[in-house]
């Protein structure tokens, strides 16, 4: 006992204590990547405050990597000087336009994504390069974004989280921080209205409360890493990505020529780029809302396809609506008309279709459909009104029914008084 | 006794009333009695007679028959209140699925160029499993189950197990 | 006799052989008092009219309705649409059924107030509850049948009422829904109540009820009874055959008249398909003839005292059912108190009732 006690003397309260507390975060760290930087730093204030809490949701942190593998040191000490030692390479606070090159090191190494997510693009950054973003920072502007302003970072999310700032729905709010700033981007030539623009028009309605995803933010026409404005000449080509109809019908119309001669971003004259609203046949009439009378001389002969055109669009738009009264009608008074509200869907498409065709510009066309969707409303007008006869029909054969029951009841009562008096 | 020798009725017995109103009142009872009876059982009989609609409700339905559709061809059926679309494959199966579009619900088509089902509205396209594969669709078609007896082509809703 | 009416010549045909006069000859001899309130006699007619309509467009609907849950739905809109004059049959059945429940009621109520359930009427007043009782059951599970969203959640709120009774409710629950949950299995099982359990027990009681109301005649409200028996001069009555019979039968073809106005201008309703796994719309409520009780359970605070409020609810109303079942031997003849009591009750149970249910279809 007494040798025992005496080779135990050596080891004085503070080392146990040290050794012990070496074995406890031992165990602490157990089974996770030792990152001791967040010990400090889960503590410290902002901007140096990084809690556990937030890193963990990192999909780098996920991954296995840690602080040290963007910001160099050794994240196995405890000791802040040899965790943060320039030996230990590390950089400390990465500086704004370094960042890109800083993240392309892993990110625009195939070999290395691959051992992570083999179908994941390695090109983001030459994409970058090519970007307005890219560009400028390239000749020194520091105000521009860089990959961690749109990706967030030390809580980096992939997009498919519906939390991250790149998801679908959040990109809108993400390229806002700064184009919605007016005064951020004072100094900058172009608008800061966009979001406020995009907020009312159907793609935002579209994407955020629809929940579509196939609805275009900004990235999908802008492009994310390689982020900028199409070519004037250009935007049909980006507008056709979905919309291949009217695109296809405008190449081969006469406004195709005219526009680009004259230097006019095609789509977007009629429908904008941001706010792009809903179409109304408004566009095509002669009141605020109107398209074609900006550029056209009223009394030309355009101006007499358009009113045409409207007017055609609005006969085939009543058919639909006089057939479904009269369906609503009859269905309500008990009436069988499923196979005509049925067929109200294919006039509903000829509608959607001619409306589609207006950009070729030919009356002819659209003629076309609106003559079948005319067709087909008036077919379902006439089986309306056929279950309205039949609907009366069933009411004139209760009066007479009720006839006969009258004479019963009054043959009743009059036999009763016969056989009491 | 109700009638006398003669058959003429005895005043006061309550069962045979005095006789000039007794046939007017015996003859309107009669023929009310009558009307009414017709009036009810008109509906009856033509309700016993089956229709000829041999709906079997939209749970199965008759979409075409053997031979009305050539190989790498389609057509729109009605199924229940909606459209349904179906396809005889260039290598002799048919297929059926929901021909309404899962995007802004125009009807859809099969497109034999293409092999594949395709939306005229926004050129959203579907495979011939009713899947979206591309274009703006967000979901794909329902599939339905097909069942050819004898040279009728039946397609009804799937039933999950 | 040199003329004999066709009638005549079809009652001696059966009297040869069924022995026909004497059979009948107590009804012949049936009266029915004559006094201000007689009108009310006709409401138990009535109801079994009501009751005849609809066996007979259950049996036409029976030919078309298919049961399950992936067919009911569409076999009712196939009869609504496709099959001729089906909506008419339909519709007549649907109305028919809430008008039966209000005659019931409504008779019910007559010979409450009219003190018709006393000795020796008993056992009809017993039969005759019990008939209700049947009635609302069919109501019920008829109300199922078409399988529409309404008809699933009403019926899942009403058998999810059911399980609350202590002990008994959650097998009882089950045996009810053919399970934990309202799937096709309760739809098959109520079409099983509803055309067979039913309609044989109902058919059961009607005849005993009807039997005991011909061989012990119709009861003379109490004050008339003291009176026609002082001085049996001031007695007036009614042969039931064929007098009463006849204006019976007037009575009968106005609610022929009515229904067939009610089908042709408010034709039923098809609804929605019901969908299991959709939520529940807002503001779903019972037939109007559960309403009153429905409202009862809404208003009952969730805890009275230790007892969860609910299930006081529902012993209550049981315990009430109970209580109404048996209600003429609590009443004997001597003190007019008991009397007094049981008719103040009852006043308070109609206001109770038509209040609520009143209340229950404005409530949101």
């Amino acid at each position: 006992m007494a040798f025992l006690r005496n080779k135990l003397r050596p080891f004085s309260a503070t080392h146990v204590g040290l050794a012990g507390f070496v074995v406890l975060a031992a165990c602490v760290g157990y089974g996770q990547t030792t990152n001791s930087c967040l010990d400090c730093h889960s503590a410290l204030p902002d901007p140096l405050g990084v809690s556990q809490e937030k890193f963990s949701q990192d999909i780098h942190a996920q991954k296995g990597l840690t602080c040290a593998s963007c910001h160099g040191g050794d994240p196995t000490s405890d000791d802040p000087d040899k965790a943060m030692s320039r030996k230990a390479g590390w950089k400390g606070k990465i500086e704004h336009k370094q960042i890109p090159q800083l993240c392309g090191t892993c990110h625009s190494d195939p070999a290395y994504i691959r051992q992570f997510n083999p179908s994941l693009r390695t090109d983001q950054l030459d994409q970058y390069h090519t970007s307005v973003h890219g560009k400028r920072l390239a000749a020194g502007d520091t105000k521009v974004a860089v990959c961690t302003n749109c990706h967030s970072v030390h809580d980096i999310r992939a997009p498919s989280d519906p939390r991250s700032t790149v998801n679908p729905v959040n990109v809108a709010n993400t390229c806002a921080r700064c184009h919605a700033d007016a005064d951020y981007m004072k100094g900058y030539s172009i608008p800061t209205d966009q979001f406020a623009k995009y907020s009312t028009s159907v793609h935002h309605e579209a994407l955020t409360v629809r929940g579509d995803l196939s609805a275009p933010t900004c990235t999908t026409c802008h492009g994310n890493h390689g982020a900028a404005p199409p070519g004037v000449d250009k935007v049909q080509n980006v507008c056709s990505n979905c919309h291949t109809f009217q695109a296809q019908m405008y190449e081969k119309s006469s406004h195709k020529k005219a526009f680009e001669a004259a230097s006019l971003p095609g789509c977007v004259v009629c429908h904008s780029n941001h706010g792009i609203s809903h179409p109304t046949d408004a566009k095509l009439g002669d009141g605020p809302e109107a398209v074609c009378m900006r550029c056209h001389a009223p009394g030309d002969r355009c101006d007499q396809a358009r009113a045409e055109i409207q007017s055609s669009l609005s006969r085939l738009d009543e058919a639909i609506k006089g057939a479904d009264r009269v369906l609503r009608v009859a269905e309500s008074s008990g009436m069988e008309v499923s196979e005509a509200r049925l067929g109200q869907d294919q006039a509903r498409d000829s509608l959607t279709k001619a409306r589609v065709t207006i950009h070729s510009f030919k009356r002819e066309l659209v003629d076309q459909d609106i003559q079948a969707g005319l067709k087909i409303a008036a077919k379902n007008l006439q089986a309306g009104n056929e279950a309205m006869v039949e609907r009366n029909h069933r009411r004139v054969g209760f009066g007479i029914s009720l006839i006969a029951i009258g004479i019963v009841l009054a043959g009743l009562r009059l036999y009763i008084k016969k056989i009491e008096s | 006794m109700p009638t006398d020798s003669q058959g003429m009725a005895n005043a006061g017995d309550p069962l045979s009333p005095t006789i000039p109103r007794r046939r007017f009142v015996e003859m309107l009872l009669g023929g009310g009695f009558l009307a009414t009876a017709v009036a009810f059982l008109y509906p009856v009989l033509r309700y016993l007679v089956p229709p000829k609609a041999s709906d079997l409700g939209s749970d199965a339905v008759v979409a075409g028959r053997v031979g009305e559709l050539k190989p790498n061809s389609g057509k729109v059926f009605r199924f229940g209140n909606r459209p349904g679309l179906l396809i005889h494959t260039s290598s002799g199966e048919y297929r059926a699925m929901s021909a309404t579009c899962t995007h802004l619900s125009c009807t859809v088509q099969y497109r034999d160029d293409l092999r594949q089902v395709w939306c005229a509205c926004h050129n959203g396209r579907y495979d011939l499993n009713g899947r979206n594969i591309s274009g703006p669709p967000p979901r794909p078609l329902e599939d339905f189950e097909v069942q050819v007896r004898g040279d009728e082509i039946f397609v009804r809703r799937r039933r999950d197990a | 006799m040199r003329e004999m009416s066709p009638l005549r010549n079809v009652r001696r045909w059966l009297d040869e052989r069924f022995d026909w006069d004497d059979l009948v000859a107590p009804f012949r001899k049936k009266t029915v008092p004559l006094h201000r309130l007689s009108y009310w006699y006709f409401l138990g007619g009535i109801t079994l009219f009501l009751f005849v309509i609809q066996v007979v467009t259950g049996i036409l609907l029976l030919l078309y309705y298919r049961p399950g849950a992936s067919e009911a739905f569409e076999s009712v809109q196939y009869i609504m649409t496709q099959v001729q004059f089906g909506w008419l049959i339909r519709s007549i059945h649907s109305w028919s059924a809430n008008l039966m429940i209000f005659t019931a009621f409504a008779h019910m109520f007559s010979v409450l107030f009219l003190k018709s359930y006393r000795k020796p009427r008993e056992l009809t007043w017993v039969s005759g509850v019990i008939l209700l009782f049947l009635v609302m059951g069919f109501g019920f599970s008829g109300y199922l049948l078409p399988w529409n969203t309404l008809a699933f959640f009403a019926t899942k709120v009403g058998t999810e009422i059911t399980g609350q009774v202590p002990i008994i409710g959650k097998p009882m629950m089950i045996f009810l829904r053919g399970g934990e949950e309202v799937t096709g299995a309760t739809l098959t099982r109520f079409f099983g109540f509803h055309v067979a359990v039913l309609p044989g027990l109902a058919t059961v009681l009607i005849l005993l009820h009807v039997l005991l109301v011909q061989r012990l005649g119709i009861s003379i409200p109490p004050k008339l009874e003291v009176q026609w028996t002082a001085n049996p001069s001031a007695k007036r009555e009614m042969k039931f055959f064929p007098n009463f019979m006849l204006r019976e039968m007037m009575a009968w073809y106005v609610a022929l008249g009515v229904l067939g106005a009610l089908a042709a201008v408010f034709p039923w309703n098809l609804g929605v398909k019901a969908d299991p796994f959709v939520s529940a719309p807002a503001g779903i409520k019972p037939e109007w003839y559960f309403l009153f009780m429905f409202q009862t359970l809404k208003l009952i605070p969730s805890k009275v005292w230790f007892i969860d409020g609910d299930v006081l609810g529902v012993l209550t109303f049981g315990l009430v059912g109970l209580l109404w079942l048996l209600l003429p031997f609590f009443e004997s003849d001597q003190p007019s108190r008991t009397k007094g009591w049981i008719t103040g009750f009852a006043v308070f149970a109609l206001a109770y009732m038509a209040g609520m249910s009143v209340y229950g279809l404005l409530a949101k």
